[in-house]
């Protein structure tokens, strides 16, 4: 894959920041930069804050202390988790990707150019003849498809999606991961979070390993270490390179270690998949 | 056959009655539509039965019943929107609170000084007879108001109602939606009140939306059809009670509930599947 190399100016930034829900900090000391054309991927267990720094960078949560910083006049989306969706909402895709033009024209109905427009988003997504359909009744990669088109449809800069790939399987994690791919090439900066460290993360130019503080920043190869991972995780992975990419084993043993164990015996069963399909793409 | 059923149009309490029936169920069916997809029905229920302690207050000491209600539901509703968005307590725990307290206050003032002229069942199940002029004015002032609110702001509401977080990142101030809907919602209400009555008018806000959202996908045909058929069920309904001598309030919630039935009948599958999607939205 191709990504776009950040050409320097900074879209937005964190500096010190904690925050958290009512008492209790989430993020504690949090410094990050984003920059335009960038691609970065956040990583971390559950409850690491993942979502609450998509959240402080969207400008949805207020911060305890620290400071945000935003280019003046920085037009910004966010895509929420798929699981936060209410599928059942009586809506369209055509009425959902409308959406995003709420700033602009105050009359109900779509003009004759937002028309176009959401024709065109949808179009450029592959999904152009689903615009009429309810958003239940898409797959799952279209789904996913129609909240970036809405997303887009704001013409955005920065493009912020929490767990975009979160319970897909690897087909559509691969489409999902093209589709992000061919938007950066055209200069659309993008930050997501994933738990999904040899799908995602190992692919992206820049990772983030957060857990409530920011533990690495970096080129996955640098960043996708033992110790690195073992300070984020809390336990103990193996990272293996494969390709020139680091692939990250599970050293989770249930069993005291057999003599001769099998070089992926205790993998977690998906790094092993992947690791595989690498090997035979 | 039709002399009979015209001839209650002859009198002035009763086509004033139909206008107020008809623009009331209109009204709570287009605010009914937000109320229902926002997960809000119990506040809708609530909410009502708070505007009846303004309403007892109002008219022990002579003030405008519209006035004083008016004042106590937007508090009110301003109060619950406050305690809903901040979780600060359990929303349903406050609400209960809230509602229920300012309701078993008008029941015990009506009790400990009387009724200061007012009819306590019409308050409570609506009815025909007390319809005046100002009712008529009230829901036209409060349903121009809704339109005019629902047509200027209607891709923020719908942004609001469907994705509240990404409409905060968008630039929706989705505080103030919040709140303009139940100021709206109040206002819906103490309008109403007269013909449907407090216990009733949750049921006018819930079954033209569950109707619609039977028959739909689209939110903007849901907001249409629920609109028309809360009109439709206002009509038919305060006519029914002139004729079956029925409190108004009873009559129109039955005309909907049984739409409901048959539409829930006719859509089969689709319509069920639908109509469960409205009992357990995702939170």
């Amino acid at each position: 894959m191709s990504w776009a190399a950040a050409d320097g100016e900074e879209l937005l930034g964190l500096a010190g920041v904690t925050c958290g829900y009512g008492r209790e900090a989430v993020l504690v000391d949090v410094d990050l930069a984003v920059h335009r054309g960038e691609f970065v991927g956040i990583v971390g267990p559950s409850g690491a804050g993942k979502t609450t720094a998509l959240r402080v960078l969207a400008g949805s949560m207020r911060v305890a202390r620290g400071s945000v910083t935003r280019r003046p006049g920085l037009r910004m989306a966010y895509v929420p988790q798929v699981e936060t969706i209410n599928w059942s909402f009586p809506v369209t895709v055509r009425e959902c990707v409308l959406m995003a033009r709420v700033n602009g024209r105050r009359l109900p109905w779509a003009s004759r150019a937002e028309r176009a427009q959401v024709a065109a988003v949808l179009e450029q997504l592959d999904i152009g003849d689903l615009a009429d359909r309810h958003i239940r009744e898409l797959s799952g990669g279209q789904q996913q498809r129609v909240f970036i088109a809405r997303a887009l449809l704001g013409e955005p800069e920065l493009l912020l999606m929490d767990e975009p790939t979160s319970g897909v399987d690897v087909r559509l994690r691969h489409e999902i991961l093209h589709l992000l791919d061919h938007l950066n090439a055209g200069g659309l900066a993008i930050v997501l979070s994933t738990h999904d460290l040899n799908g995602i993360a190992a692919h992206l130019p820049r990772v983030v390993c957060l857990n409530r503080s920011v533990i690495g920043d970096g080129v996955p190869h640098d960043i996708l270490t033992t110790d690195v991972l073992e300070r984020t995780y809390g336990a103990s992975m193996e990272v293996l390179v494969h390709g020139g990419m680091p692939v990250v084993l599970d050293s989770f043993r249930r069993h005291p270690p057999h003599p001769h164990p099998h070089p992926h015996a205790d993998a977690d069963p998906d790094a092993e998949a992947h690791v595989h399909s690498e090997a035979h793409p | 056959m039709i002399g009979e059923l015209l001839r209650p149009f002859e009198f002035e309490f009763f086509r004033n009655g139909l206008i107020v029936a008809t623009m009331a169920g209109a009204l709570c069916g287009a605010i009914g539509v937000y109320v229902v997809l926002k997960g809000m029905s119990y506040i809708g229920h609530g909410l009502s039965h708070a505007i009846f302690g303004g309403f007892a207050a109002s008219s022990l000491l002579g003030i405008n019943y519209l006035l004083g209600a008016g004042v106590w539901g937007v508090v009110s509703a301003l109060m619950i929107n406050a305690v809903t968005r901040r979780r600060v307590i359990g929303s349903d725990a406050a609400i209960g609170v809230i509602t229920t307290a300012s309701f078993a206050l008008g029941l015990a003032l009506f009790a400990l000084f009387g009724t200061g002229g007012r009819s306590f069942d019409a308050a409570l199940f609506g009815s025909i007879l007390g319809v005046g002029l100002d009712d008529v004015v009230a829901i036209f002032v409060v349903s121009t108001l809704a339109a005019v609110l629902i047509f200027l702001r209607y891709r923020a509401l719908l942004f609001t109602t469907f994705d509240p977080e990404v409409a905060d990142v968008a630039g929706v101030n989705t505080a103030r939606m919040d709140a303009l809907l139940m100021v709206v919602l109040a206002a819906s209400i103490l309008a109403t009140m007269q013909v449907l009555g407090v216990t009733l008018i949750a049921a006018a806000l819930v079954i033209p939306a569950a109707v619609a959202r039977m028959l739909t996908n689209s939110f903007a045909r849901m907001l249409q059809l629920a609109t028309g058929i809360g009109a439709v069920c206002g009509f038919v309904g305060m006519n029914l009670s002139y004729h079956l001598d029925v409190q108004s309030g009873p009559t129109i919630v039955l005309v909907a509930a049984t739409l409901f039935a048959a539409v829930f009948v006719v859509t089969g599958a689709t319509g069920r599947r639908r109509a469960a999607a409205i009992a357990a939205p995702a939170q």
